[in-house]
This record gives structure tokens, sequence and C-alpha cells, in this order.
């Protein structure tokens, strides 16, 4: 009934559907780079987290080392505690790092651009570990604020 | 009074219609399974319903993708923003024109197809013939056809979504230059596995559902004329696009709405 070459087209129908797949999850969703491998999480406060979202890159000098993992509000302070989830590859960041939100470009999405701190080499090296609140962080740009500003200074001429 | 007995006649005539579909649904797929016997059936309905679309699949993919490419650029460019080119065209095909277009062109290129054929296949007598030697036409003819569509569509509509993409890219960055790993580095920030590829598949199955039971329905269920099989072939497209067009809204509300 089922001739070989009917076999044979279905089977290159299918096998065209799986590459078709993989083209998707890996070429076009990134699956295997972005959620792969070990994590270790750090804290950080800021005044305002603008546009930022979850999921969004956390990049040292253009690189991303990881994903901001939660977003949620401190219940005492009602400041913004933002959580990220940073590769384990890079676990030796020292405790004077700080973080502020930065824009990719004039429309694009807001992601946590973050600045290695210097070592101190006289005294033990501290490293920021799982858990760790980031002390030094600047918020997002807003810009209505930044008009106000900008229209207050005039006023003040 | 007479339109009261009309619009009576007429709803109950949709109502036992919609419990014939479930029965007929009912009887085709809820039977102990026979692996070894309907496999080979089923291997034989995917070629005829899946490989024999993956031509218009492949070339309607490939173009509206291009088209998507060119007028998501012309647009985008305008705002500095042509680097947004990659996840316009990846989300819009992953999430809508993926699923829906590979629906509306199943059911014209194989729901009709399917309405036609065992639509036939009741007006020469075949269905009846194959109850007359003790076989079940739901288990032959019906599941058959039912599961092709059901594991066909999403495939289909996979290999149309890559095949779209590359054509964005084709247009997008080949021709008008947009950079390459600005088009895939943009997209793979914004487009999420889950959420956006696997909506998608979850999409096109419950489209693949919808057209097939719609397209056997109406072929099990046609006035056994040359007149009543030309009628059953219509409204399967009709009703096939119609349902997958309402259905895509009240899913993309729930998948993609206010979270």
């Amino acid at each position: 009934m089922t001739s070989k070459k009917v076999e044979l087209m279905v089977g290159v129908f299918v096998a065209i559907a799986i590459a078709a797949l993989l083209l998707l999850a890996l070429k076009v969703a990134n699956q295997g780079m972005s959620t792969q491998g070990e994590t270790y999480e750090l804290k950080a406060k800021f005044d305002n987290i603008g546009g930022l979202k979850v999921r969004s890159a956390v990049r040292v000098g253009g690189v991303t080392i990881g994903r901001v993992e939660s977003i949620e509000l401190d219940p005492k302070d009602f400041v913004p505690i933002v959580t990220l989830a940073i590769s384990s590859e890079y676990n030796e960041f020292p405790d004077t790092s700080s973080v502020s939100i930065l824009t990719s470009g004039l429309l694009g999405e807001q992601y946590v651009g973050f600045y290695p701190g210097f070592v101190m080499y006289d005294s033990e090296p501290a490293y920021l570990k799982n858990g760790d609140y980031i002390e030094d962080t600047k918020s997002a740009l807003v810009l209505e604020d930044l008009i106000g500003q900008f229209l207050f200074s005039k006023g003040k001429d | 009074m007479e339109s009261l007995i009309n619009l009576g006649s007429r709803t109950l005539g949709k109502a036992s219609a919609l419990g014939r579909a479930f029965l007929m649904l009912m009887g085709a797929i809820v039977a102990r399974p026979q692996p070894l016997k309907n496999t080979p059936l089923v291997i034989n309905q995917i070629y005829v319903v899946g490989v024999q679309s993956l031509l218009i699949i492949l070339v309607s993919g490939l173009f509206i993708g291009m088209v998507m490419g060119l007028q998501g650029y012309t647009i985008l460019v305008s705002y500095g923003a042509e680097g947004s080119l990659g996840p316009m065209v990846a989300l819009s095909l992953l999430r809508e024109l993926g699923p829906v277009v590979t629906a509306l062109l199943f059911a014209g290129r194989a729901g009709s197809a399917l309405t036609a054929e065992i639509g036939l296949m009741k007006a020469t007598e075949q269905l009846s013939s194959l109850e007359m030697m003790a076989v079940d036409p739901l288990r032959r003819i019906v599941a058959p056809r039912f599961w092709a569509g059901m594991i066909s569509m999403p495939l289909l509509a996979i290999i149309f979504s890559a095949v779209g993409i590359l054509g964005g890219h084709l247009v997008g960055v080949d021709w008008l230059g947009v950079d390459s790993g600005t088009y895939w580095s943009v997209m793979q920030a914004t487009v999420d596995f889950d959420k956006d590829i696997m909506n998608g598949v979850i999409k096109s199955i419950l489209f693949a559902m919808v057209c097939t039971w719609i397209a056997i329905f109406k072929g099990y269920d046609a006035i056994p004329t040359s007149e009543g099989i030309s009628k059953a072939t219509t409204q399967t497209v009709v009703y096939s696009s119609l349902a997958v067009l309402g259905l895509d809204f009240v899913l993309t509300a729930l998948m993609f709405g206010i979270e």
C-alpha cells in the first residue's frame, strides 16, 4: 500500500520540518546560548528602572554576561530590586563594581550595563558572591525628568 | 411566524450537524489504536496532505517574508531603527502569519481536496461498500486523514516561519543592506522559545484540528450528488478560513494579551 517513494518523501518532509525547528530554536530564539549553563545571582537596588524588563541583557563593555532574572519592589523602601543572573564563567567581579541602566541606541531596548570595579592589590580582594547586593547603582534616564531639569535650569537664567 | 419557524429549523439543523460532526470525530479518533495497521495509512495521507502542500508553503513563506522585509525596512528606516527588522519579521511570522497563513493555504490546498475525496467516496457508495465488508470507514478513511492533517500542519507552519525569516533576511540584509549580525542578534534578544515559537506551534496544532475536522466532516456529511460535493468543498474553504481567523484572535488574546 505504502510505496517506498511515499515513505521517502514523508521522511524528507519531517526532516525539513525538524531542520526548520532547529533553525528557529538556535538561530532565531538563541535557545542554546542564553539559558544554558550555570548562573549565579546578584541583586541591585535602583531608584528607577525605566523600561527594563525580565530577560533584558546584562552587559560588560557590550558583551552579554547574563540576563535580568526578576524585578520586584522592596516592600519597605519602595525601590525596585533587580535580580541579575550572571554566567558562572564570570565569577570574579570585585565588590566595588557598579551597574547602571542604559539604552541601546536612541529607540532601542534597555539593558543593564555592568562596570567591574578595581581590585585593591594591597588588601584581600573581595568578590561579588551569589545573592550579594551591588551597592553602586545608577538609575535609568527618564526623558521627562531630563526635560524637566532642562526647563528648570533654563528658568533660572 | 414563518421566519420564526425558519430560524428554529435552521438552528436545529446546525445543532444536529454539530452533533454529527462531534460523533464522527469521536468515532474516528476514540478507538483501539492499531499502530501496525494504521501507520502506513497515515503515512500515505501525510504524503498527500503534507508533502504535496510543501511547495505552496515554501513559495508563499518565502514571498511573505520578503514582502515583510521590504515593507518593514521602508518604515523602520525612516526612524533609523532598521536594526529592529529582524524581530519584526520573526515575531510576526512566528506568532501570527506562520500559523494563520499556513492554515488558510492548507484549507485551500488540502482541506478542499479531502472534502472532495471523501464526498466522492460517499457519492460513489465506496463508504457503504466498506461497511458491507465490515470495515469501519471512520477508522479506515476518516481517522488517517485526520491524524495526517494534525501532524502535517504544525510541521508546515514551522517550515513557513523559517523560510519567511530567511526571505526577510534575503531582502533586508542581502538587498537593502541591514547588517546581518544586527538582524540575527536583535532577533535573538527578542524572540523567546517558549513564549513565541511554542505558542505559534500550539496555535497551528489547534488550527490543524479545526481545518481538518471541518474538511473531513463536510465531505463525510455531503449530499452525495455532484452539486452537494461542490457545495461542501466551497463550505470547507469558507468555514475553515473564518474559523481560523476567528480562533486566531481568541488565541492571540489569550497568549499575548494582557498578562
